[in-house]
């Protein structure tokens, strides 16, 4: 026996998580040796520096595509695009928490740190190629959200919410990794490129069912789709309005990069009721439920349930177009969803007071940019063209028009209608209705300004000039759906024979 | 040609018998668990339970199993449960209702389940088909540990960074004040 050990190049590709728990470990040890009153500008600012170098590790690791640690990680076009967004959102996130976490008298040291590892986790999802790895990850992610969301821990509702999402999330958890086990029962391998030779392969064992079905659950969970949301809205309620706008997109790309790694690249069986029931649940669900909301939080959480939906009609269409659709979708949400939560949690002030649909009254003339920034991130949840969703809801109908799905795609569009009710009455609210109560509106400090800067020319960015995010997600997209083809055949063989004892 | 610890002429431990008490145990004692008011006998109940669970996965020779089996749930977990029970109150929650009125769910739920049985009952052999691998006994726990180090070695390094965040996690929510 001569075990192998891992060469540089198993390193380089897992770079940015390396770089990233390094940060993390950093702030963490910092946290008690500095002066509290300092700790959130040194911190944050770390946190901020950590995030950075985690795009240039990225930008280093996409220069080396390949896979790692035996077959362990795959770096190419998908992971990358995924690494690179799920760390946008986290600096954004930095970004608008530095103003939130001083107004809400919270302490800063554990925020960041386990802002930065959750990263490691999501980073990891996007990139893993072997279920035992996917579920670590998915853990990492899962917990660190968790504990993020009780992070307000002065009030109750926080954490309702945090417990209620830890409960909820670790039974969510455990379905999936009894669809791992049953997966590997099924095929003998937990190796996706493996799986998909033996799913490829002639007939499909029943098992492969029951694996498929039981992993859809779990990672249904995580990404809101319904019927496995019932935790959206008071998860969402409770948590502190940054995170929220980070939950409701990083961990979910990262969930939606494992779902199109396994009902894509592993082809998997009998998805496709399955997806389009949950589609249309998720889709009709969330834009019913939200038009009754007066609690913005609340009906932003049912929108992401909404949203979900939508993406999961891509799902449902011809891989090929599926998921390049996949994939737009998920950038363009986070842009403009993450920026609409730094305008919610800039205006929450001290313990979340002001975020009824009320306290937006009069918004338009007392603060014309916070308003004029939260209507643009809303045209664009509606999907009216020059932003991002318009979009991305067009590549996702016109990828299930062309499989032929012609009524998931009506029943999308009309919801499509129902949903820009709803984010059209913030915006009357905000331009048309007088204010009741005094609503203070504090300065926007520096910090929030580039996030919402950021977030704003991303969404516009996508909405302009699409053409070299779509070719980019096409690309990878082909590199995702080749794979199946090129590697599962070579990889049979590594993976059954342990690399140890060659 | 088997270098396990028991010779030819002995009579394999994997009894149909063995078979039948053990699940019968586990059963009746994981019955036991949610039908006991106390909580303390619920949790000894649990303990049965896990190790009767342990002796079926000796029976498949899968020895590491079985001891992780104990080690894990068994040991530690029992223990932590063990100490939960005794810093609740336990007369108070002797005298409240223990169950929830959720009867069309329990009574859809079971329906299902008992679809599944039937159904592994009588496709249980298509639906694992394929021959189990079995693996000299002495060599299972050593070729585990040689995956752990070699193939499966990173997940098992970035399993601490999952350890480090539930550290964290728990010191943060218990923690006084933030």
């Amino acid at each position: 026996m001569n075990p192998t050990l891992p060469v540089g190049a198993d390193y380089v590709r897992i770079l940015p998580e390396i770089v990233l728990s390094i940060f993390g470990m950093a702030i963490m040890v910092l946290d008690p040796l500095v002066d509290e009153k300092k700790s959130q500008q040194l911190l944050g600012g770390l946190g901020l520096i950590g995030t950075l170098a985690g795009l240039v590790s990225t930008w280093i690791m996409a220069q080396s595509p390949g896979f790692a640690f035996w077959n362990m990680v795959q770096v190419d076009g998908f992971s990358v695009f995924f690494h690179v967004l799920v760390i946008a959102i986290a600096l954004v996130l930095i970004l608008t928490s530095y103003e939130y976490m001083a107004v809400q008298q919270l302490r800063a040291g554990e925020y960041y740190g386990l802002i930065l590892f959750g990263l490691v986790g999501m980073c990891l999802m996007s990139s893993a190629v072997e279920l035992v790895l996917i579920f670590i990850s998915l853990e990492i992610s899962s917990i660190s959200t968790y504990i993020l969301a009780g992070f307000r821990r002065r009030s109750a509702t926080s954490s309702e919410s945090s417990l209620k999402y830890f409960l909820l999330g670790s039974f969510a958890t455990a379905f999936f990794l009894y669809g791992v086990a049953m997966m590997f029962g099924a095929t003998g391998s937990t190796n996706i490129d493996a799986i998909s030779a033996a799913l490829n392969s002639g007939k499909v064992p029943l098992l492969a069912y029951v694996a498929m079905a039981l992993m859809f659950v779990g990672l249904g969970f995580k990404v809101a789709a319904a019927p496995f949301h019932i935790w959206t809205p008071d998860v969402y309620e409770g948590a502190p309005a940054p995170v929220v706008g980070f939950m409701s997109t990083a961990p979910k790309a990262a969930a939606f990069a494992v779902l199109l790694r396994i009902i894509f690249e592993a082809n998997a069986p009998g998805r496709f009721w399955l997806i389009w029931l949950s589609a249309v649940l998720s889709m009709t669900l969330g834009n019913v439920a939200a038009l009754v909301q007066d609690n913005v939080k609340r009906l932003l959480a049912y929108s992401s349930i909404a949203h979900a939906g939508y993406i999961l009609v891509a799902f449902a269409a011809k891989p090929e177009l599926g998921a390049p659709a996949v994939m737009f979708y998920t950038a363009a949400y986070a842009a403009m969803n993450v920026g609409a939560f730094a305008v919610v949690s800039h205006l929450a002030n001290e313990n979340e007071r002001y975020v009824t649909l009320e306290n937006y009254a009069g918004l338009g003339r007392s603060s014309p940019i916070l308003a004029g920034t939260l209507t643009i991130f809303l045209i664009s949840l509606i999907g009216i063209p020059i932003t991002g969703g318009f979009f991305a809801k067009f590549y996702v109908f016109s990828a299930a028009l062309q499989s032929n799905l012609v009524w998931l795609t009506i029943i999308g569009v009309i919801n499509s209608a129902i949903g820009a009710y709803y984010y059209l009455k913030i915006i009357v609210v905000m331009y048309m209705r007088e204010a009741r109560e005094e609503v203070p509106v504090l300065p926007i400090p520096l910090a929030l300004r580039a996030a919402l800067a950021l977030t704003l020319a991303a969404t516009v960015y996508l909405g302009v000039v699409p053409g070299r995010m779509l070719t980019f997600v096409q690309q990878s997209a082909q590199q995702l759906l080749q794979a199946e083809h090129t590697s599962a055949r070579e990889q049979v063989g590594n993976a059954a024979v342990p690399r140890a004892t060659q | 040609m088997c270098t396990g610890w028991y010779t030819s002429d002995m009579a394999p431990v994997a009894t149909t018998f063995f078979f039948y008490f053990l699940s019968g145990l586990a059963i009746l004692s994981g019955v036991l668990v949610i039908t006991r008011k106390n909580p303390v006998h619920s949790a000894l109940a649990l303990i049965l339970t896990l190790l009767s669970v342990a002796g079926l996965y000796l029976m498949l020779y899968a020895p590491f199993v079985a001891g992780v089996q104990i080690i894990l749930y068994v040991g530690g977990i029992m223990v932590l449960f063990l100490f939960v029970i005794m810093l609740v109150n336990i007369e108070r929650s002797e005298r409240e209702k223990q169950f929830n009125q959720q009867w069309l769910p329990g009574i859809l739920a079971a329906c299902g389940l008992g679809l599944l049985f039937v159904l592994i009952y009588v496709k249980g052999k298509a639906l694992f088909s394929q021959p189990v691998i079995t693996m000299p006994e002495t060599e299972n726990t050593q070729r585990v540990g040689m995956m752990l180090y070699s193939n499966y070695m990173f997940p098992f390094e970035i399993a601490s960074l999952l350890l480090l965040v539930a550290i964290i996690g728990a010191v943060v929510m218990a923690k006084k004040r933030i």
